[in-house]
């Protein structure tokens, strides 16, 4: 009769072995995941390597396509399946790096706001006014286009961009974590206010925070795309997906598969991180306790 | 000369709350003035019904909030000369709700070290050294101290909440209707371990609640608030066998013990608790009390104070 | 005094990752007209699951079984969703603990009133509203005309209480289940809304289930009560008798609990139930309490005892007071 309950580590391991969306997200981010790690022994071919005899070589499943190019080539005769593979280092590396720099932007002006409250609280959501009032592509491509482009300025760009939503989500759940008793206790031992933000509000807020980073995580490799596509970002012949979109667009009316191959793996990969968003909010919302 | 742990001298706490859409800010006095010392060794119990500011009274003491005016002395020592350090040695906290004053990402092991790691005494072999011993003086079995608040009963959980406030071995523990949220049989066991503590530590207890049962069974003295002001206070055998003020006399008489056929009594208390952003004119009981006469109305009553009893009324002449 | 409700064999079981939990198990009892039954315990007793269970409001995932539920001569334990909903607020009306959290913020009280009324009888607004203003009247609230245009959060928690009871009373139930209905309010509003209570049902003569934890309230309030431990009823009898004579070691532990003043004298050890509740999930062998008590014997672990007659009005569930009684 004696039921052992389980810590909350136990029932959130639980409830996502359960969880379909959860599980199928976390797929096609561990499968990109591993595509970008072992790129070099997965691509069959050099992602620059030019070889103009070889161009526009269709997918091995249309007609005239071969076992050498699995995916075709582009018009430049480089093997597409070694640039996805490659270009999924780019996307995954812009869409972390900008999570994290608009995280730790958003996650600490959202703590203080929530936080203080008063004075602080009005500074930033001024702030975060002032954010959402500028269009993040546009002022993206007029910065790249004012001091030119590579990863690590669209990186950069994005970074200090997409904050927003990180700072109102942990700025409204400091504000209900703040009046609990635990917070007085922690008060009341002496803890230092830097402390209790870190040690004891933090933690709370780590699932609010994952669900928006993951969500965070696609919309910035949905903008480097854009800007990409834009040929504002990420500048060739670097392989990026959105660029070899926008390469492929020229060639779209006799060559479609030079867009919907890049398209279908970024649709797949942002498809993964928003049902690892959700599922992550469903396995760690109270109401599932 | 006795030796005093906690005094309140004069204390009051404004707060400034809008009192509706465009009718601008207004003052909440939840604290108006109020005095009370605590000997080493007391268990002052300071009883009032919600709003009457005696959860104001403990954030102040916990120096959470600020006063208004007057001084709060810790040991002898003003508490605005403190930093938070020292006045988190002398003073810690047990709250009512054990769900809400343990942080559920927190093992109850590193709940109950957090003052001693908030504060850097010792190191990390003394912390779990210290942790163990505690948690055997308040009754937690050892193999809880992995587990988290989400696999604690009630009682368990309130008995972390105790270890952790006497980790420090603080003077003072303020305790914040610490056994309202709980069961019965959990609410005695709680009780018996506070009674305990106070014998083998020598502790010296502020006890909030509105369980005037609880009061009686636990203080040394009490002291009755309404509105913001102490309007009595008196050695809790005093105050029960004679109670003096209207308020504490309904309060006494709404007291609803386990015994079948006395039936319901009868308060003649009016219905509602005043607002406190519009305080009565006066006693600001007036509106409420069964004896109130115009004279309660226009003047607010003088506080008497003889030995160890204070009122605050008109109709009591003499102590 | 005609009965009013009967209650045989009710059981209600969660499912749940670890098991199907037995929260309310084999409870049979029954209110007549003008009485007030108390169901007492502490919680996760199932005091209020069986109050949930006898309203048809159980959560959506809970599993209901009644031997025999029939309220106004009426079979309820296979009755249809919407045959329930006629009853409910109508025939039999429930009070909750939390005043504020069961009002609807968004409209004004008088909204709420009349909206209770009309859902149930064929009447003009300006009836209902009078209705209101009437029952207002009769909880002792004051200048009701123009309460009926204030929100619930204008008002105190006394009031809000009040305010659910008439809404409670608007059709003229014959059946009041109040679940913990003073256990939010202070001490001084505590008595007025017990003694409001007992009135109004003294003067409809409606039947009330009062359900707390609290054994000051159950002494002052109840005719009979019911003292429930892990799902079950362990001990049933007048208010009288129980209090005077407790025999189920857990009733007993209970009344040592609480300190009672110009009784138990001040500072003195309490006395305590050690052990926690089990959680009953899984075969349940031999007596739940058995783990706490003071008197189990050996065949407490083997046998499940049986709540056995022992008077009028009087019922319990234990081997050893029963052998030591014969």
């Amino acid at each position: 009769m004696e039921v052992v309950f389980p810590s909350p580590q136990q029932i959130m391991r639980r409830a996502m072995l359960h969880h379909k969306g959860f599980l199928m997200g976390l797929s096609v981010i561990i499968v990109v995941t591993l595509l970008t790690i072992l790129a070099p022994v997965l691509a069959t071919h050099d992602p620059y390597a030019q070889d103009l005899g070889q161009r526009l070589i269709p997918p091995v499943w249309q007609e005239k396509g071969t076992w050498d190019h699995p995916l075709g080539t582009d018009n430049l005769g480089r093997d597409y399946l070694s640039r996805l593979i490659y270009g999924s280092r780019v996307s995954l590396l812009i869409g972390l790096s900008v999570m994290l720099i608009a995280g730790l932007i958003g996650t600490t002006l959202g703590l203080l706001a929530g936080y203080f409250g008063g004075k602080m609280d009005m500074f930033v959501s001024f702030l975060v006014t002032v954010r959402l009032a500028l269009p993040a592509v546009l002022v993206a491509v007029a910065v790249v286009s004012l001091i030119g482009g590579s990863t690590r300025i669209v990186i950069l760009v994005l970074g200090l961009l997409v904050w927003d939503r990180f700072a109102v989500v942990v700025r409204a759940s400091t504000q209900q974590i703040r009046p609990l008793e635990y917070v007085a206790a922690a008060k009341s031992a002496g803890c230092s206010t830097f402390r209790i933000l870190a040690q004891e509000m933090l933690p709370n807020l780590m699932n609010n925070l994952i669900v928006v980073a993951t969500l965070e995580v696609a919309r910035a490799i949905l903008l480097e795309a854009a800007l990409s596509f834009l040929g504002m970002g990420v500048q060739p012949p670097t392989p990026s997906w959105g660029l070899m979109i926008s390469e492929g667009k020229e060639f779209m009316l006799f060559y479609p598969y030079l867009i919907t191959i890049p398209g279908v793996a970024l649709f797949l990969l942002l498809l993964g991180f928003n049902l690892l968003g959700d599922g992550i909010r469903d396995v760690t919302a109270p109401e599932g306790r | 000369m006795p030796d005093l742990v906690l005094e309140l001298i004069n204390l009051t706490k404004t707060y400034q709350v809008s009192a509706g859409a465009f009718r601008g800010k207004r003052d909440l006095r939840a604290v108006n003035g109020i005095t009370l010392t605590l000997e080493k060794g007391e268990v002052l119990g300071l009883v009032g019904e919600s709003g009457c500011g005696k959860t104001t009274v403990a954030k102040l003491v916990l120096s959470l909030e600020t006063p208004t005016s007057g001084h709060i002395r810790l040991q002898g020592r003003p508490l605005t000369d403190c930093d938070s350090k020292e006045i988190a040695r002398q003073v810690q906290p047990v709250f009512q709700d054990p769900y809400a004053s343990l942080n559920p990402r927190k093992s109850v092991g590193s709940i109950i070290s957090l003052p001693l790691r908030a504060l850097k005494v010792g190191n990390k072999a003394s912390w779990n050294k210290k942790v163990s011993e505690i948690m055997e003086v308040v009754g937690l079995a050892p193999h809880l101290r992995h587990n988290y608040p989400n696999q604690l009963s009630g009682g368990q959980r309130q008995r972390v909440a105790v270890a952790r406030a006497l980790i420090m071995r603080p003077q003072l523990v303020l305790c914040d209707e610490p056994t309202s949220a709980l069961d019965v049989s959990v609410q005695a066991q709680i009780l018996n371990l506070l009674m305990r503590l106070r014998r083998e530590l020598g502790l010296t207890y502020l006890f909030i609640s509105h369980n005037l049962a609880v009061v009686e069974h636990l203080a040394t003295r009490v002291a009755v608030m309404y509105l913001g002001r102490i309007v009595e206070e008196a050695p809790t055998r005093e105050l029960f066998l004679n109670p003096r003020h209207p308020y504490t006399q309904a309060l006494l008489g709404s007291v609803l013990t386990p015994e079948p056929g006395l039936g319901l009594p009868d308060t003649r208390l009016g219905i509602a608790y005043p607002n406190p952003i519009d305080p009565p004119s006066g006693c600001t009981f007036h509106p409420r009390c069964p004896k109130a006469d115009e004279k309660c109305k226009e003047h607010a009553p003088v506080p008497r104070r003889k030995g160890g009893r204070l009122v605050e009324c008109h109709f009591v002449e003499e102590l | 005094m005609g009965l009013i409700l009967e209650v045989e064999g009710l059981h209600v079981d969660l499912p749940l990752p670890a098991g199907r939990l037995q929260a309310v198990r084999n409870v049979g009892f029954e209110v007549s007209q003008g009485e007030t039954l108390s169901l007492v315990g502490e919680s996760g007793c199932g005091k209020s699951l069986t109050a949930l269970a006898l309203m048809d409001l159980l959560p959506p995932r809970a599993i209901r079984r009644a031997g025999k539920l029939v309220f106004e001569g009426r079979e309820l334990s296979g009755a249809a969703e919407d045959a329930m909903a006629q009853l409910r607020g109508d025939r039999m009306a429930m009070i909750f603990q939390e005043p504020m959290t069961s009002l609807n913020p968004c409209y004004t009280i008088g909204n709420q009133l009349v909206e209770a009324y009309l859902q149930h009888r064929r009447a003009s607004e300006r009836e209902a509203r009078e209705r209101a203003v009437f029952l207002l009247e009769t909880v002792g609230i004051t200048a009701a005309g123009s309460r009926l245009k204030q929100f619930p959060h204008q008002l105190s928690g006394g009031l809000r209480q009040r305010i659910m009871i008439a809404m409670g009373l608007m059709c003229g139930p014959s059946l009041i289940i109040a679940d913990e209905p003073t256990t939010a309010l202070d001490v001084t509003i505590q008595a007025q809304i017990l003694a409001l209570l007992a009135d109004l049902q003294r003067e409809f003569r409606m039947g009330l289930i009062l359900i707390t934890h609290d054994l000051g309230v159950v002494a002052r309030v109840a005719h009979r009560l019911c003292v429930m431990y892990c799902g079950q009823v362990v001990e049933t009898g007048t208010t009288k008798e129980v209090f005077a004579r407790p025999l189920h070691p857990y009733t007993q532990g209970l009344l040592r609990c609480i300190p009672v003043p110009g009784r138990v004298e001040p500072g003195s050890e309490l006395g305590s139930i050690p052990g926690l509740v089990p959680t009953p999930i899984g075969v349940l062998k031999g007596c739940t309490f058995r783990n706490r008590c003071p008197k189990g014997r050996p065949e407490c672990a083997v046998e499940n005892p049986h709540l056995r007659e022992i008077g009028p009005n009087r019922a319990l569930r234990c081997l050893d007071a029963l052998a030591a009684a014969a």
